[in-house]
């Protein structure tokens, strides 16, 4: 296959698509955790059970396609291969939770797979709903859309004062969580996220790296989100996290004009020395792959590098991981070969951007 | 053993990580372990999981132990769920519910828990489902309204009030009749 129509195919909507503010944040969450009333929760669920929630999803798609969202394909866990489940982790669209260790996982796609429903992973209903940029109220929308269509058929665990009861109790009342990817390289070279990250904790929200282990956060991407769901209504979760999120941006622009002020040649000479080693290497780690994507998304962004098209980031770092490389190249890879894989995609692609 | 992030109080929590096969553990006493902890609740990445939390949790002057019923000692009084048989211990143990009636049976208890994951809240102010939800939306709704009410007398704004008034019978009136309805 081409790699101009794998990418087609890989390539979900948040990840191709420009949203507001999306210099900055590459994509908003959404996610809300459901479970339906006197079956087990899947933490002690029996194979029995779980199909029973299966099953009830099965009959609310049957008994009226959601006509607002285009079709939703109900797909199961166990009867994909090994190599697309991976894939579709990567993508964000299902959890390494749902994929690896559920009993009766399921999930509905929907088309542009900006809608994704888990069943059966910590809580028997996930709704995840992701967009480009910042548009998390945008997404609540669609989200509280898709809640309100199952709920007309399927009878949802509620509590008067616990509100939409979860498998685990951080999750209660809401089971909202609302969450945006930021690209902060300003402000990671300029030193300022270990001044900025207790701030924000302390705000009730939690940053994590949302690529690499532990707390580097590979490619300068991060995750920021809201830590409590109970006590605040829903609009209320997403205007405070709005409201944190645009002083980052804020933050992150100015770092990047000090940056252009200060050390513009350096900077220059960084991203276009990043730039080089994607186009010419033939070997590459992930994690010199994810340093140096930031490090030219930064420059398209500030000018330096005119004619590529921003969204290489959000591409390149879906695509490069282990199981799109795999994919991609039609079957297992070690290790080694993955780095060899990764450099040459990444060379062709900044290829077909020069060619158009 | 004394706290690692004050050096001062007395560790009483104790959280264990385990990442790449290593294990890290973190003694923390009741206020660091208050301002840290909910963050590596979420922090699920992290591996410091919820368990250990409500463990801890067990381990300091709590409500649980100003209970006569104590949940864990006296054998024959311990709390189970009914629908799904998941003793309160085990909660604590799991950090997750088996069903959702978990939440009934174990009510009482319930209370510090949410309060800490949730600084400090223990009531729902959010969505409402349609059709389970019921008449909570209205009850809701008139509480807004009468809190409306109070306000407009306040400002004598007599006009609006009695607006405000007629719309409150009328909810309270089709409340009484969706309660009949649903016995
Ligand atoms: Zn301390
Ligand atoms: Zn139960």
């Amino acid at each position: 296959m081409s790699l101009e129509r794998f990418i087609n195919q890989a390539v979900s909507s948040w990840m191709s698509e420009d949203g507001p503010d999306s210099d900055i944040v590459l994509s908003s969450r959404i996610r809300l955790a459901r479970n339906l009333s006197d079956i087990k929760f899947p933490t002690i669920a029996t194979k029995d059970s779980a199909e029973a929630v299966i099953q009830a999803i099965r009959e609310r798609v049957i008994a009226g396609p959601s006509t607002q969202f285009g079709p939703l394909e109900l797909l199961k866990v166990d009867e994909i291969q090994p190599l697309q489940k991976r894939v579709l982790v990567e993508k964000h669209l299902i959890s390494p939770h749902l994929a690896e260790n559920s009993l009766n996982g399921a999930f509905l796609l929907s088309e542009n797979e900006e809608i994704s429903i888990m069943i059966n992973e910590e809580d028997h209903i996930r709704i995840q709903c992701l967009f480009p940029g910042l548009q998390l109220s945008e997404a609540l929308k669609v989200a509280n859309d898709v809640d309100d269509w199952l709920e007309e058929k399927m009878n949802y665990a509620y509590d008067e004062q616990y509100g939409y009861l979860t498998s685990c109790p951080t999750n209660v009342g809401t089971g909202l969580r609302a969450s945006v990817m930021m690209h902060l390289p300003g402000l990671v070279l300029t030193r300022q996220m270990n001044r900025i990250l207790p701030a924000i904790n302390q705000l009730g929200l939690v940053v994590r790296g949302i690529y690499g282990e532990g707390s580097e956060a590979l490619g300068n991407i991060f995750q920021v989100s809201n830590q409590t769901t109970l006590g605040k209504s829903e609009e209320d979760i997403v205007d405070d996290l709005k409201g944190v999120v645009a002083q980052i941006i804020s933050q992150e622009r100015s770092a990047r004009e000090a940056l252009a002020k200060t050390s513009n040649i350096q900077l220059e000479d960084r991203v276009f020395r990043s730039f080089g080693v994607l186009q010419n290497s033939r070997i590459i780690e992930s994690k010199e792959a994810a340093s140096c994507l930031s490090d030219v998304r930064l420059g398209i962004d500030m000018g330096y590098i005119k004619n590529i098209s921003r969204n290489i980031l959000n591409e390149l770092m879906i695509l490069t991981q282990p199981g799109f490389l795999q994919q991609y190249a039609g079957g297992p890879l070690r290790p080694d070969d993955r780095d060899i894989r990764r450099a040459a995609l990444i060379r062709e692609r900044i290829q077909m951007e020069s060619n158009e | 053993m004394i706290c690692q992030e004050c050096n001062e109080r007395p560790a009483t929590l104790h959280f264990t990580n385990f990442s790449n096969g290593e294990k890290t553990e973190l003694h923390l006493c009741e206020r660091c372990a208050q301002e840290q902890g909910e963050m590596f609740l979420m922090n699920q990445g992290a591996g410091f999981s919820i368990n250990h939390f409500l463990q801890g949790l067990l381990n300091m002057d709590s409500p649980f132990q100003a209970k006569t019923k104590d949940p864990f000692q006296q054998q024959e009084e311990v709390l189970q769920c009914e629908n799904c048989s998941m003793t309160f211990p085990q909660f604590l143990k799991v950090g997750r519910f088996g069903c959702s009636h978990c939440y009934d049976t174990f009510r009482e208890y319930l209370i510090p828990v949410t309060r800490r994951l949730h600084s400090g809240n223990t009531t729902h102010h959010g969505k409402i489902p349609k059709r389970v939800g019921g008449t909570i939306q209205l009850q809701r709704n008139i509480a807004t309204l009468k809190h409306t009410l109070s306000d407009l007398i306040a400002k004598e704004e007599f006009e609006k009030a009695v607006d405000v008034r007629d719309e409150i019978r009328a909810l309270e009136k089709q409340l009484a009749e969706e309660r009949r309805g649903g016995e």
